[in-house]
């Protein structure tokens, strides 16, 4: 695990409701589009981190099987 | 160790001898899980009641199984909760699996602070044995008529005319009020034509209890596993828990085009069952296959007719929202129904069970849905993110939380609703909020709150601030207490143990709790002259 990722769950009480949210708004998209929802997704929330150190932890850890 | 499901007798009501008026207060029908405590219930308020079943024994197989700390603590009130806990299993460890690994393990430690856990494992045949035996309790109160089925009713604006059926004729009652604890299919809500919509989902799940004396876990004490994406069958998850008497549960959720009576037959159970326990002896005790629909009433109060339980709302089973919200329905209801029956209040206060338990069933089917959403990715993508959780809850906190095979079943809260005192402070509990448990010398203090109105004042007490005719409980130097509800607060507590008004004590004047006691009532409020 990489020391660098936030070990609290931040989420908190709203997890469920992200969750869902998440699923919604991939609902009726073909798995392409749903593919780059996910990637402007990516950009948008690394833009919100704006830490490069966070960010290579977190795509460390993302690429893991 | 099987159970033998008790036979209960017919016994020829007075109504068939030609004896009474046949008039009640109260009927209830349907004496399942949530018809005997509602019975029970009104019988603690001071009410009558005549339940009546068109069957003469408790549930045939486990079904409900899983009782949430609210629930038992609603038994508690009604007199059957320490014979559940001596019986309940308590699980502590939980186990996770994706395919053949296990993700994570976690362990549910007990909260020394409530009498109650999180909640047990009980059969429903022996919940309702229990309930039917505190029943008995109350002979001049609970006529409970077995093998008496309702087949049709007249219902006005005084009352209900109910027609029921025996094997040794056909009579009639009358009563101020029936309440429908009948179930999910209910036939007084069939004939009433109401609308019991929503949404329904295609999966089976098939249900195995099976009797096992050697435990498929490495300790001893009772696990719950949970699968996703279980390596022995092809269904999208699994799930394996301990009831009493050596009896498991094992709920498999079959693939979408599995034919659910094919894959109840023995020969394709066993092999499955195999795989999860070995080659430990076991014998099946109960199998059934089961899909469900997510639904509920647009009211649940029609005149002199109210639907409780699963009359009123079904969710799905992931989370034990099904009997557990029904109990609350109950604990709900109870009181306000037998303070219209006194008089003490107009009817109107039934709009408030509406209203507060249609915000609690719409709360269960959301979070039921939600589970039933993350068990069976419906798209390509939902999947993927299915198996992103899992691959992130191996270390990743955040994300254990966001695996959901159901939320247990937590009573919601009734702030905002009408009954509740807005905020006076934001110290200590909010109004709406289910009383927290603490332990007190000798003994909890739910038990100490009982199931009558009370005012309960923690830490100083001040001369004046008292409500007449209700009755007051003083805690002072109770850390534990403290902890949840704040030093010098006092509270207005509802009958089924929800705050419905909180005080600084130095503010709460006594025009302020009266105030509080008649919206608590549904009153409308005066101006009155102490």
């Amino acid at each position: 695990m990489n020391s660098r990722l936030t070990p609290e769950d931040r989420l908190q009480q709203h997890g469920d409701d992200f969750y869902e949210l998440l699923m919604k708004t991939h609902e009726g998209l073909e798995f392409e589009q749903s593919a780059a929802v996910n990637a402007r997704l990516v950009l948008i929330l690394a833009n919100e981190i704006g830490n490069l150190d966070i960010l290579a932890a977190a795509l460390a850890r993302a690429a893991e099987e | 160790m099987h159970y033998e499901n008790r036979q209960y007798p017919f016994k020829t009501p007075p109504e068939l001898k030609g004896e009474a008026p046949g008039k009640y207060s109260v009927a209830i029908i349907g004496a399942g899980p949530i018809g005997l405590a509602m019975a029970i219930d009104l019988a603690l308020h001071g009410i009558r009641s005549i339940i009546l079943d068109d069957n003469n024994v408790v549930s045939v197989g486990s079904r409900a199984i899983c009782w949430a700390k609210r629930t038992l603590e609603i038994f508690d009130r009604l007199g059957v909760g320490d014979r559940m806990m001596e019986k309940g299993v308590t699980w502590k460890v939980g186990r996770l699996f994706h395919g053949e690994k296990e993700v994570y393990n976690f362990d549910l430690l007990p909260d020394e602070a409530h009498k109650m856990p999180a909640f047990i494992n009980l059969q429903q045949y022996y919940a309702e044995e229990y309930l039917v035996d505190r029943v008995n309790d109350f002979p001049d109160f609970i006529d409970l008529r077995w093998l008496s089925k309702v087949t049709g009713e007249d219902i006005r604006d005084d009352g209900v005319t109910l027609h029921v059926q025996t094997a040794e004729g056909d009579y009639q009652i009358e009563a101020d009020y029936a309440l429908a604890c009948d179930g999910a299919k209910s036939g007084i809500r069939n004939r009433m034509g109401l609308r019991f919509e929503g949404h329904t989902f295609e999966e089976h799940f098939l249900i195995t209890d099976i009797e096992m004396a050697e435990p498929p876990f490495e300790s001893s004490s009772p696990e719950r596993w949970f699968w996703f994406k279980p390596p022995f069958h092809s269904g999208q998850s699994a799930l394996l828990h301990k009831q009493p008497d050596d009896i498991y549960r094992i709920d498999l959720q079959l693939g979408p085009d599995a034919d659910p009576i094919e894959e109840s037959k023995s020969e394709h159970v066993i092999p499955r069952l195999r795989q999860i326990v070995g080659d430990r002896e076991f014998k099946i005790d109960w199998v059934s296959v089961y899909s469900f629909t997510c639904a509920m009433l647009e009211r649940f109060v029609h005149g002199r007719v109210i639907f409780v339980g699963d009359s009123a709302h079904v969710v799905s089973p992931f989370g034990a929202r099904g009997g557990n919200g029904g109990i609350q329905d109950v604990d709900n209801l109870g009181w306000k129904l037998a303070a219209v029956l006194k008089k003490e209040a107009d009817p109107a206060l039934l709009d408030s069970y509406d209203e507060e338990r249609r915000h609690g069933a719409i709360e269960n089917i959301m979070n039921s849905s939600r589970a039933t959403s993350f068990m069976t990715p419906k798209s390509k993508m939902e999947a993927v993110f299915r198996d992103a959780v899992l691959n992130l809850a191996r270390d990743q906190p955040f994300a254990r939380h966001l695996v959901n095979s159901g939320r247990l079943s937590v009573p919601c809260s009734l702030e905002g609703y009408p009954l509740q005192t807005p905020r006076t402070t934001t110290r200590g509990l909010a109004p709406g909020t289910p009383c927290p448990d603490a332990p007190l010398e000798g003994g909890w203090l739910l038990n100490k709150l009982g199931g009558e109105f009370l005012l309960l004042t923690i830490g100083e007490k001040k001369a004046g601030k008292v409500l007449p005719g209700i009755r007051e409980l003083h805690i002072k130097d109770n850390p534990d207490v403290v902890a949840h509800y704040g030093e010098n607060m006092i509270y207005l507590i509802r009958p089924d143990q929800h705050i419905v008004a909180a005080f600084e004590t130095s503010a709460a004047e006594p025009e302020a709790l009266d105030a509080a006691l008649a919206r608590a009532m549904s009153k409308p409020v005066l101006e009155t002259i102490r």
